[in-house]
Formats: structure tokens, C-alpha cells, sequence
């Protein structure tokens, strides 16, 4: 919205004097006009809504090729969010499926501003389905709360589109089906499967002679080593708070047990008092303290970057980080990713991975043509259409055995991570479940990385903050299920 | 009006004011109706709760922050820009040297008005990408680059710009470093705004007042700021509005958009917050419903308190 109304030539005009009409009239209806273009008024608008009509399609007849009864002759809307991952697997997918179902027409497209475009549709005429993916993206508790989304159980029934005697369920990597479950329905696709942890070039670490840590104390142990040769041992991303938070909960399962987790994101009491929760902050406090950041509050690309040109050594990010960077990583540049380091030998997860699915796929309640949305999520999660996926993006996917065709150093070296995981993945829900703590977590994050916070007062705050969620009754609770 | 001409004006706004009825007046009354509900905003389903939602308003602590970061902007955004725009204005139509005949500019004011007017023609967006080099947390930064350099600042610890929530003079650092945007962005139109107005006021006064030997501060002060009253009270309701409207600002430049840690909170963060990220559309309204009765307020009373007799010239 314009700051500075039109309307102001009216009063700018000096002749304005000679007429009959008082300056002061005109500038003051001027300014009543401008009251239109205040924020109050933009903010009001945004707010509106409306009524819209609703239009279904009907199923057609169901088979074992066509298990949800895609209607031939009928469209479907697809909308991709194009962030880390790009969108050029989706357009795979395009293929895959209109092989099969060549009648209907596949309508897709693509955008990083899915809430933007997609939250006013919700209420009416929305997509057929939407990834709800990136930093504009709708909030999913919210729209299981209001109905908005649809559940998704039969995709999971379904048989396999190219895995003969499977259903979809099977074919997927562990943690797919519990990741996209809320208050027991399957409501979400997530489609890529990431891992997080600490990067590093491999090819610096050769030259110098380093060895990349397990544990932060060997960690703390090389960091002065590294910084004598002018690199910052360690880089993050402090505008986005959920960027820390990754590598802070980590810390905390991996110190503090699956079960600390679990009561923090159940809201149990005095969950972020419990044995172990304390000392994974503590190491992070000590990090900050013993100046072994880079110095600035750089952001996500910013601090990619500035670990590309070798100004860091370490930095925590998930798998999409190399499809990210691909234009501006170094040639002799190489990629490798480690578990995030363990806190201390008193750990009580000390193998656990933090990975899971991610990159959502929902289909909205309203949608007017869900089986064909449904039939499309069966052909993005096929053999065919996630081997792509990984191909082109260079991260997998989250139906079993994407990657294996794939040679890439960094995705194997996110293999070796997994194929050294425990049993348990590491996940973390009280962000998805509580808008509020999400902010705080956030918050708390960057004020610890910032130094301006101690682990005690991330604890205490949490904890102030999970109570007041927990005494909240216009919130509703969900289950972290173990 | 002669007879016929009515239909003939009411024939011609039919169109215009029902669209602006339609696309402008009725979401306003929507959003109202949806501040004394419950929406979530991704429904059609929605309970009536009264007036709930501002009870809840005025117990919220995010939106008492937004508040008096708000009552800084409107101080301060409209003070240093009338204050910069009029000082330039002055300078570029009466302040240059007295001792040839007639009232002038200083040398090369044409230039200068449009330098300073720039960026004027740029959107917030582009102008908040802009500052976001120049306030980069590191030495690639503009000024940290420059700072870093001549050995100004320590490069381990470089200004932290809009990340920085340490108070200075009581208020969070990142509000300062916004609110020197905004007045790099608002004074060029208001030093043409101003001009135009100093333009309008006839030159004899002016030379009336230096052949009694008044000085440029003296004429400045008795002369020029009394005959720009007018303008200048309308430029500060502008600007009050603009000081309510930093969303864009704080969007792009703070972290986490009202950060660190909520230092750069304002009713828009706030109502965005509920809105987007909560699914509380029935608070956000009412959140938006408050700040637009807070500005036709705040409107109001800065022309009441402005209004004065004209001088006729």
C-alpha cells in the first residue's frame, strides 16, 4: 500500500490559495481520503473473507490401477512449493502420472508463497493439492482444527503405483506415516526425507589433518586449531530461529532421552527441567562464550555462503543445503554431512539421527476434485517418481531406496549418518502443535546463540511458556505419541 | 447546482463508489463483523464470542509491546522528517546567499531536489532489500565493511544492526535502525512537499523581512515555519500514518519479523502472528479494527490540535 496518498497534488498547488475553497478544507478532506490508504485499512482488508460456491467432481469407477476413482476428463490443480528442492521433480511427476492417466489434465504450478496464495482459497475453491512447504506456509495445526485438510488413510492403503503386491504404506521410510499423523489421521505427504546434522568440507579437513568431532569436546578441542588458521569454527543462521532450535533439541534428545522429549512436547510438567535437558544448553552457551561463531548475525544463504568460501568450519543444516547452493559451491568443494556431536558420555540417545520426513503435501477439505489429488500423491511417492526426486535434488525422498542409483558424495555421506542411526529418529512436534512456543522457542534460540541468554534462562523461560500453553483452554492439546 | 446536473455527477460515480463500496467499504464491515468471532481463517465455520477478542487485546502483552513501539515511531518518524525535509526545503528555495538581490536556493538546489527525492519513486520492498547490504551483520556489510576497514569497529564483533536488541536511550537498538529507513525514505517527499508550500508564500515578505535586517534563522523561524502551518500539520498526520505502517520495514529487516526476541514487535507483527500463525483470524481482526479506530483517532486529534486561524496571502 502507498505511503504517500495521490491526493497530495491537491495541496501542493499554490493556485490552491486563489480558490473559494479553504486550503484547509482541502487539505483535511485530503487527509480523511488518505485515512484509506492508512495500514488500519489494509490490515482490515486482509482480514476479509467471503462465501464461495462449492463444486465436486464425483469419483469415477475405482480399480486396483485407479484406486480412488480418478475421473477422467476432469482437472486437477497442483501447487508446488519451488524453495530448496526446486520444482523440476514435480514436473517428473507430471509425466509419470499423465502416462497412466493421460485424460486428465494436470494444472500445475509453482511458487514460494503458498500461504500467501493459498490460505484465502482454503474457505472456498481451493487447489486440488498444495505442499505446504517454506517459510510462507499455512500453519498445520490450525488447519486440522478448522477442517480445512482432508485425511489422507486411503493413499496409505492403497497398493503401490509401481511396487507390485505393496501398498503405499510399505514402500515408505520409517517415520513418513507418523511424521504427516495428527490426532491419529494421516493428514500430511511429507515427500522429501532429511537429514540434519554438521557439515563440513571434507577436502579443508584433508589438507589440514582435522578429524571431524563426534562429541563437542572434541569438538572444543579443535576449534582452537581451526580458528589459528583464520576460520570461524562454527556458522549459523541467526535471523530464522528455527535454524538453532534444530541443532539445540538435538542436543537436547540426544543428552536428555526420547522421553524428555516427548514430555516437553506433551507439555508435561516441568518437562524442560528434566536430567540432561540442561547440559545440552550448556555446551551450546559454552560455544557462544569461548567466541567460536562467526562473527555477524548472517542469515540462511549468508551463512551457507560464508561456510563455502571457508570463512567456517562447521554449520548445521538438513540435506537440501547442496541443492540449495548448488550455483555457488566451490569445484574442489566437498560436501559432507555428520550427526549432529554428542553433549556429553552420560547421553542417553547418543546415536539417535535427527531426520525425518518433511515438505508436506496436503490436500485441502474443499478441494474439488481429491482423488485425482490423491492419485497424484501415489505416482510423486513411486519408485519412478522418487528416484527422480533424489536425482534432480540430490536429497531423498522419502519412499524407500530413492537415492540408490544416485552417486553423489554428500547424499552418501547422509547415508553413512543414517545407516549409523539407532533405532529411533529424532523429532521434535511442539513447534507444529503450539504456534506460541514455536515463536518462543525461536526467539530463545537466537538470544542463546546470541549470547544474551543462559541455558538456565532458556529452560526457565521454556518452561514459563510451556505452562502458560498448557493452562490455555482456547488451545487445543495434541499427543506426541511414542 | 442547475437541474439535471445531479443525475449527470451521480451518473458518472455509480460505478466508482459502488466499486469502492463493494471492494474497499465491505471488507472493512466483514472484518469487524469477523473481530466479534472466533474464525480461524481457513473455515466458513465461525461461534460468535461478543466482544471477547478486545477484552483479550488489552491483556495481551505482545500488543502493549507493538503499542509503545508504535507511540516511538509516531514520535519519532514524524519529528525527524519534518525537521530534515523543512531544514532542506529552506536551504533549497530560501537559504542561499544574501548578499546579491532576491531570495534564492543554494547553488545546484535543482540537482538536489532530485537526489533527494529518489527514493521516493522506490517501493518499501526494494528499499528494505536495499538496506539489507547495507546493514549486512558482517564485513561484507556496507558500513561494517567501511567501519571494519578504517578500524572503527572490531571485526569480531561487528554492529548488529536490526539483530540488535540492546536498548539505547530506553528504546531496542533495531527501532533505531529502522527508523533511520524510514527517514531516508520519507524526507525527499516532504522536502518537495515543503518546497512547493515555501514556493507559494510571495517573495516580497521574504525580502520585506531581510531588508529589515532579519537573519536566515530569524526569517526561518518568524516567516516561513508560521506560513507552512497548514502543510506541515498534514504532512505529520501522514506521517503518523507511515509510522503506524512500518510493517514492511520489520518484515524484511528484523529477524524472526518483530525480533530479536519481539524488540520490533508492532500491531501489524502482532496481528500477522495471530492471524497467519496462531489461526486466530477473529483476534486478528479485532487487532485490526483496534489499530484503524486507533489511527482515525490519532488523526483527528492531530489536526484538532494543529487548527488555527489562516493567514491569507
Amino acid at each position: 500500500m502507498s505511503v504517500s496518498p495521490d491526493s497530495t497534488s491537491d495541496h501542493v498547488d499554490p493556485s490552491a490559495s486563489a480558490s473559494a475553497t479553504s486550503r484547509r478544507n482541502v487539505l483535511r478532506n485530503a487527509a480523511a481520503a488518505g485515512l484509506l490508504a492508512t495500514p488500519a485499512a489494509g490490515l482490515l482488508a486482509a482480514c476479509a473473507g467471503g462465501s464461495g460456491k462449492k463444486e465436486e467432481t464425483g469419483g469415477g469407477a475405482k480399480s486396483n490401477d485407479n484406486p480412488f476413482g480418478a475421473k477422467d476428463g476432469t482437472s486437477v490443480k497442483v501447487v508446488i512449493f519451488n524453495g530448496g528442492l526446486g520444482d523440476q521433480w514435480a514436473q517428473e511427476d507430471k509425466t509419470i502420472f499423465s502416462k497412466k492417466h493421460a485424460a486428465i489434465t494436470v494444472n500445475m504450478s509453482s511458487t514460494q508463497k503458498i500461504k500467501t496464495q493459498e490460505q484465502p482459497k482454503m474457505a472456498t475453491q481451493p487447489s486440488d493439492l498444495v505442499m505446504n512447504s517454506g517459510a510462507d506456509s499455512m500453519d498445520i495445526s490450525t488447519l486440522i482444527n478448522e477442517g480445512a485438510i482432508a485425511p489422507l488413510d486411503d493413499i496409505l492403503t492403497a497398493p503401490s503405483w509401481d511396487t507390485p503386491g505393496k501398498t503405499v504404506a510399505d514402500t515408505l521410510l520409517p517415520g513418513t506415516v507418523k511424521d504427516g499423523t495428527f490426532q491419529g489421521k494421516y493428514y500430511v505427504v511429507n515427500v522429501a526425507f532429511t537429514v540434519w546434522g554438521n557439515w563440513y568440507n571434507d577436502a579443508l579437513f584433508q589438507k589440514e589433518g582435522w578429524q571431524p568431532p563426534k562429541t563437542f569436546d572434541e569438538f572444543f578441542a579443535l576449534a582452537p586449531k581451526i580458528k589459528a588458521k583464520g576460520i570461524a569454527p562454527y556458522v549459523h543462521d541467526a535471523v530464522h530461529g528455527y535454524y538453532p532450535r534444530w541443532a539445540l533439541m538435538a542436543s537436547i534428545w540426544k543428552s536428555a532421552g526420547k522421553q524428555a522429549v516427548i514430555d516437553i512436547d506433551n507439555l508435561k510438567e516441568n518437562a524442560w527441567k528434566a536430567d540432561g535437558v540442561l547440559p545440552a544448553l550448556q555446551v551450546w552457551e559454552k560455544l557462544v562464550k569461548d567466541k567460536w561463531l562467526h562473527p555477524g548475525k548472517l542469515d540462511h544463504t549468508q551463512s551457507q555462503q560464508a561456510w563455502l568460501d571457508g570463512k567456517a568450519a562447521f554449520i548445521q543444516v538438513g540435506t537440501w543445503l547442496k541443492n540449495e547452493m548448488a550455483k555457488t559451491i566451490p569445484p574442489a568443494f566437498e560436501l559432507k554431512l555428520t550427526d549432529y556431536w554428542q553433549v556429553s558420555s552420560s547421553d542417553k540417545a547418543a546415536k539417535d539421527v535427527f531426520a525425518g520426513s518433511g515438505e508436506g503435501l496436503v490436500v485441502p477439505a474443499k478441494a474439488a476434485n481429491k482423488e485425482a489429488a490423491k492419485e497424484f500423491i501415489r505416482a510423486i511417492l513411486s519408485k519412478e517418481g522418487s528416484a527422480k526426486f533424489a536425482e534432480l535434488t540430490k536429497s531423498l525422498a522419502s519412499t524407500q531406496g530413492s537415492g540408490d542409483a544416485v552417486q553423489d558424495a554428500a547424499l552418501a555421506s547422509a547415508n553413512a549418518v543414517m545407516k549409523g542411526a539407532s533405532k529411533d529418529l529424532i523429532s521434535v512436534k511442539f513447534p507444529d502443535f503450539y504456534a506460541d512456543l514455536d515463536k518462543e522457542s525461536q526467539n530463545l534460540s537466537e538470544e542463546l546463540m546470541a549470547g544474551r541468554l543462559t541455558a538456565q534462562g532458556f529452560v526457565d523461560k521454556m518452561q514459563v511458556a510451556a505452562d502458560k500453553v498448557a493452562k490455555d483452554s482456547s488451545i487445543k492439546k495434541q499427543t506426541h505419541e511414542g | 447546482m442547475r437541474h439535471g446536473s445531479k443525475r449527470f455527477v451521480a451518473g458518472f460515480l455509480v460505478l466508482p463508489v459502488g466499486l469502492y463500496l463493494f471492494y474497499v467499504v465491505w471488507p472493512f464491515a466483514q472484518a469487524a463483523g469477523y473481530s466479534l468471532t472466533n474464525w480461524g481463517g481457513f473455515s466458513d465455520t465461525q461461534e460468535f464470542v461478543g466482544l471477547d477478542n478486545y477484552v483479550r487485546l488489552f491483556k495481551d502483552e505482545l500488543i502493549r509491546k507493538a503499542f509503545w513501539h508504535s507511540v516511538f515511531f509516531l514520535v519519532t518518524v514524524p519529528l525527524f522528517t519534518i525537521v530534515l525535509a523543512l531544514f532542506l526545503a529552506f536551504l533549497l528555495n530560501v537559504g542561499g546567499r544574501g548578499n546579491r538581490a532576491g531570495v534564492r536556493g543554494v547553488r545546484g538546489s535543482g540537482m538536489y531536489k532530485i537526489i533527494f527525492f529518489f527514493p521516493q519513486v522506490l517501493s518499501l520492498v526494494v528499499i528494505a532489500v536495499m538496506w539489507q547490504q547495507i546493514y549486512r551483520t558482517d564485513g561484507q556489510g556496507l558500513i561494517n565493511g567501511v567501519l571494519i576497514k578504517i578500524g572503527l569497529v572490531d571485526a569480531d564483533n561487528p554492529i548488529a544492526f536490526t539483530a540488535d536488541p540492546e536498548p539505547f536511550l530506553g528504546v531496542p537498538a533495531v527501532l533505531w535502525w529502522l527508523l533511520v529507513i524510514a527517514v531516508w525514505g520519507g524526507t525527499g517527499f516532504y522536502m518537495v512537499l515543503f518546497s512547493a508550500a515555501m514556493q507559494s508564500i510571495p517573495k516580497d515578505i521574504f525580502e520585506a523581512a531581510l531588508l529589515d535586517g532579519a537573519s536566515r534563522v530569524h526569517t526561518f523561524f518568524r516567516v516561513t515555519l508560521p506560513l507552512l502551518r497548514d502543510t506541515v500539520s498534514v504532512a505529520w498526520v501522514y506521517l503518523g500514518f507511515i509510522a503506524l505502517d512500518m510493517y514492511a520495514l520489520v518484515y524484511i529487516m528484523t529477524p524472526s519479523q518483530g525480533g530479536p526476541n519481539h524488540t520490533s514487535e508492532i500491531f501489524a507483527s502482532v496481528l500477522n502472528f495471530n492471524a497467519f500463525n496462531k489461526g486466530q483470524f477473529g483476534y486478528a481482526c479485532a487487532i485490526g479494527v483496534a489499530l484503524a479506530i486507533f489511527a482515525i483517532l490519532l488523526a483527528a486529534l492531530q489536526l484538532r490540535i494543529t487548527r488555527r486561524d489562516r493567514i491569507e496571502f
